[in-house]
């Protein structure tokens, strides 16, 4: 018997009706179904990927399907991702990988194949770009999507073009993904977690209060762990709690952060989905597979590093002023040294040159697990200067480098390296 | 301790030394400044440990005696007393440090003079005298070019040392890889055989701030590591860069041959103009050179793009050449006279400017890509 007329809206996932009958999909009589009064009128949306490196391995190697799958640094460093099968035995990402093979001995473990992955990427926003344009991609495997004033266009509210993009990432590109539909990005983001994988959830604008009342703290975005420990240990578990204060009490206590709190505890966040993020800093480290204390072995890793966020500068058209070297001597602790120049770079000749001074002050025989160097205060790179007055060689260095750019754009990146780089 | 002194007068032997103190210390003393009296008047010290000024006053001493306060706390509270109050500093036997202002009355924490650093100088066997207003000009010319880059250390102060070129002169001299400013003045007596030293960045400027009012002559004595600079109740004595600063000679181009020559008022008034619509930290200004004209563009990708045309004299064939507006700012800033002089090579070779006024003052300036 179809359901009568003031029950909420509901959608079927899998084949898109609007009608259910005996709790099941009218038309298809599959159990995927959502049901919410807002349905039809939220439109801000996060999309998530489903443990999305593991699911590209898995779809490309069918043989991995039915096994524990984790990705990330093979002997030491942490997992990436991990696949929904590892998860049952307790493995998590940013897990360190010698508890993840404790927990799952019998998982297969993989490095990650980056370079694929933004590609299936590129694909995923390919397709949620036949939406809107209003996509803003947090990461190489999430995005927000802001719908409103799509309902003419794609003749279906934003919840059904969502399920219709969610179907089109499973049957062209084989992998699957969740999404959170509210009306802000803060509870979209919040929404896409809460029953993942294949998941569809919605908060709306009714219940948004009473939903956030008992979430932990730590939902919040931009509580990291240092925060939510003085949080906790002011008694603050619960977003509700947080309601009690005045903006600027939680201003006074927590410093900017604090009007962020007053807000997103009231579900209250004005930030729009916005194109065209740009990156505050660009960066790359590399967690080692053993110590290494000597300056020789620190500084080859070092140059591995500066040329990667060289490279990845280039390819934004971006140059940076300031060039943080970060060390870790133990898994706890993180050491970062920067300084900033007069002009910006993004050459790594000058990259290297000063982050080589900062990392020979730290190293003083300490052994280091991780290696990383960035650059922050970006600007476009146009007009850089790139002369040193006092390097005269510095200009013949930046043409070297230009050269080889061009050269690795043609013959790829391996097709010619400077000998430092060679190792061994 | 007892004594009282007249609120300006306090107030400006405060400013002298308050802004050597950091605004955050590890070590708590140094977060304090040393108040004793010395001599029936006042000294008061202020140490970073790498920079020592003692600004001494005359006050009205009752008692003699020496503690330490905290400077910033001590600085605020006596800017915000009444004008021509008398002040009244009285060390208590509770140690603690009484200052009374009309109604106002403060009791300050104190910590004993004994724990405050002493910045022993050595021998310093380099003496000589120089007037302010030429160590003014030595520091103004050259100081907006000092570098903030750490790694390269010895480029964060200006390296001041004696050249036999022709006249012996008493050279300083800035640099941060991007431009160059060099200026000169006849050697002092007695800086002969000194040498070549590079002054910290925070130094120069404290001992810019110092001599801002001062006319007379300052009295410079220096060794390898330290220098001293006493003039007028003040003493200021700080660590010298422990560094070779480059030999910046090489930098100076002398084969240049394109001159331009532009009224400098007008030209950094359109500089400075030009350069608004760009939104870039470096904001970059591309110059134009054809014969008479010289016409400035600025393109930025966001809001738009901006040109001006100055009246210049220029005879070689035309060039375009790009800089940092920002640089050029520093140095017109700086041209006394009112035509600057740039000696041009190519685009992507280090330029030279000079002051029609003074031609003790050179600049070099690396273009930019545009």
């Amino acid at each position: 018997m179809p359901e009568p007329n003031n029950q909420p809206p509901l959608l079927c996932l899998d084949c898109r009706s609007r009608q259910a009958l005996d709790g099941r999909c009218a038309q298809c009589h599959g159990t995927r179904l959502v049901r919410h009064p807002e349905l039809d009128q939220l439109s801000i949306a996060h999309l998530d990927c489903d443990a999305f490196y593991a699911a590209v391995e898995k779809r490309d190697d069918p043989s991995l399907r039915h096994r524990p799958l984790i990705i990330g640094g093979q002997k030491r460093g942490v997992v990436a991702t991990c696949c929904y099968i590892a998860r049952l035995s307790g493995v998590h990402s940013a897990m360190p990988m010698f508890e993840a093979k404790r927990r799952c001995p019998e998982a297969v473990i993989m490095g990650p194949n980056m370079a694929k992955y933004r590609a299936v990427s590129r694909q995923v926003r390919a397709l949620m770009l036949t939406l809107t344009p209003l996509v803003e991609p947090l990461s190489v495997d999430e995005a927000f999507l802001d719908l409103t004033g799509t309902r003419r266009l794609h003749g279906a509210p934003p919840a059904v073009s969502l399920a219709r993009l969610l179907a089109r990432i499973e049957d062209q590109i084989g992998i699957t993904a969740s999404v959170g539909l509210s009306f802000n990005k803060f509870l979209a983001k919040v929404a896409s977690e809460m029953n993942k994988p294949r998941g569809f959830c919605v908060i709306g604008r009714a219940e948004a209060m009473d939903f956030l009342e008992d979430q932990p703290v730590r939902l919040i975005w931009g509580v990291g762990h240092s925060l939510h420990q003085k949080l906790e240990r002011h008694g603050l578990h619960t977003i509700g709690q947080l309601r009690a204060f005045e903006k600027a009490d939680l201003v006074a206590r927590y410093g900017k952060i604090g009007s962020r709190l007053y807000h997103l505890a009231r579900a209250e966040d004005p930030r729009p989905v916005s194109t065209d993020r740009k990156p505050k800093s660009v960066s790359s480290e590399r967690t080692l597979e053993r110590d290494l204390y000597r300056y020789a072995d620190l500084e080859s890793v070092l140059w591995d590093q500066v040329e990667a966020v060289s490279r990845a500068l280039k390819s934004k058209g971006l140059a940076g002023r300031t060039i943080t070297l970060k060390l870790k001597p133990d898994r706890h602790r993180t050491l970062t040294r920067a300084t900033t120049l007069a002009a910006p770079t993004q050459m790594s000749h000058v990259i290297f040159e000063h982050s080589k001074v900062l990392l020979k002050r730290e190293a003083t025989g300490r052994p280091y697990r991780l290696v990383g160097v960035g650059l922050s205060k970006l600007e476009a790179a146009t007009g850089v200067l790139e002369v040193d007055l006092l390097d005269p060689a510095s200009g013949r260095k930046s043409v070297a480098e230009r050269t080889l750019d061009k050269l690795r754009s043609r013959f790829g990146a391996d097709a010619i390296k400077k000998g430092r780089s060679l190792k061994g | 301790m007892k004594l009282s002194i007249e609120r300006g007068k306090l107030l400006r032997s405060l400013g002298h030394v308050q802004s050597v103190v950091e605004k955050r210390n590890t070590i708590p003393i140094l977060s304090n400044v040393q108040i004793e009296v010395q001599n029936g008047s006042l000294a008061l010290t202020a140490t970073d440990l790498d920079l020592t000024i003692v600004d001494t006053t005359e006050a009205n001493i009752s008692e003699s005696g020496a503690t330490t306060v905290p400077a910033h706390t001590l600085f605020d509270i006596v800017r915000k007393l009444p004008d021509g109050a008398e002040v009244e500093l009285s060390l208590e036997a509770d140690q603690r440090l009484a200052l009374t202002a009309g109604r106002a009355k403060f009791a300050l924490a104190c910590l004993p003079k004994e724990d405050f650093p002493v910045m022993s100088t050595g021998d310093l066997p380099h003496r000589f005298d120089i007037a302010s207003d030429q160590l003014k000009r030595l520091i103004d010319k050259t100081r907006f070019a000092i570098s903030t880059e750490e790694t390269r250390y010895y480029l964060n102060g200006i390296y001041l040392h004696v050249s036999e070129n022709g006249d012996s002169t008493l050279r300083a001299v800035a640099t941060d890889g991007h431009r160059l400013a060099r200026m000169e003045i006849p050697l002092p007596d007695g800086a002969k055989g000194m040498p070549g030293v590079i002054v910290p960045r925070k130094t120069v400027n404290e001992l810019r701030k110092l001599i801002d009012e001062f006319d007379g002559d300052v009295s410079v004595a220096l060794s390898e590591t330290k220098i001293q600079f006493s003039f007028d109740g003040a003493v200021l004595t700080s660590k010298l860069i422990d560094g070779t600063f480059p030999d910046y000679s090489r930098v100076i181009p002398l084969g240049n041959d394109k001159i331009l020559e532009v009224d400098c008022h007008m030209f950094a008034e359109a500089v400075d103009r030009v350069s608004t619509i760009s939104s870039d930290r470096t904001r970059s200004v591309k110059l134009n050179l054809e014969a008479d004209k010289l016409v400035l563009t600025v393109n930025s990708p966001e809001n738009g793009t901006a040109r001006e045309e100055v009246a210049a004299q220029y005879a070689a064939e035309a060039m375009e050449i790009g800089f940092n507006a920002r640089y050029l700012l520093d140095i017109l800033g700086q041209v006394e006279g009112d035509t600057m002089h740039a000696k041009l090579a190519d685009p992507s070779s280090p330029t030279v400017i000079q002051d029609s006024a003074d031609p003790a003052a050179l600049y070099v300036l690396m273009p930019m890509r545009v």
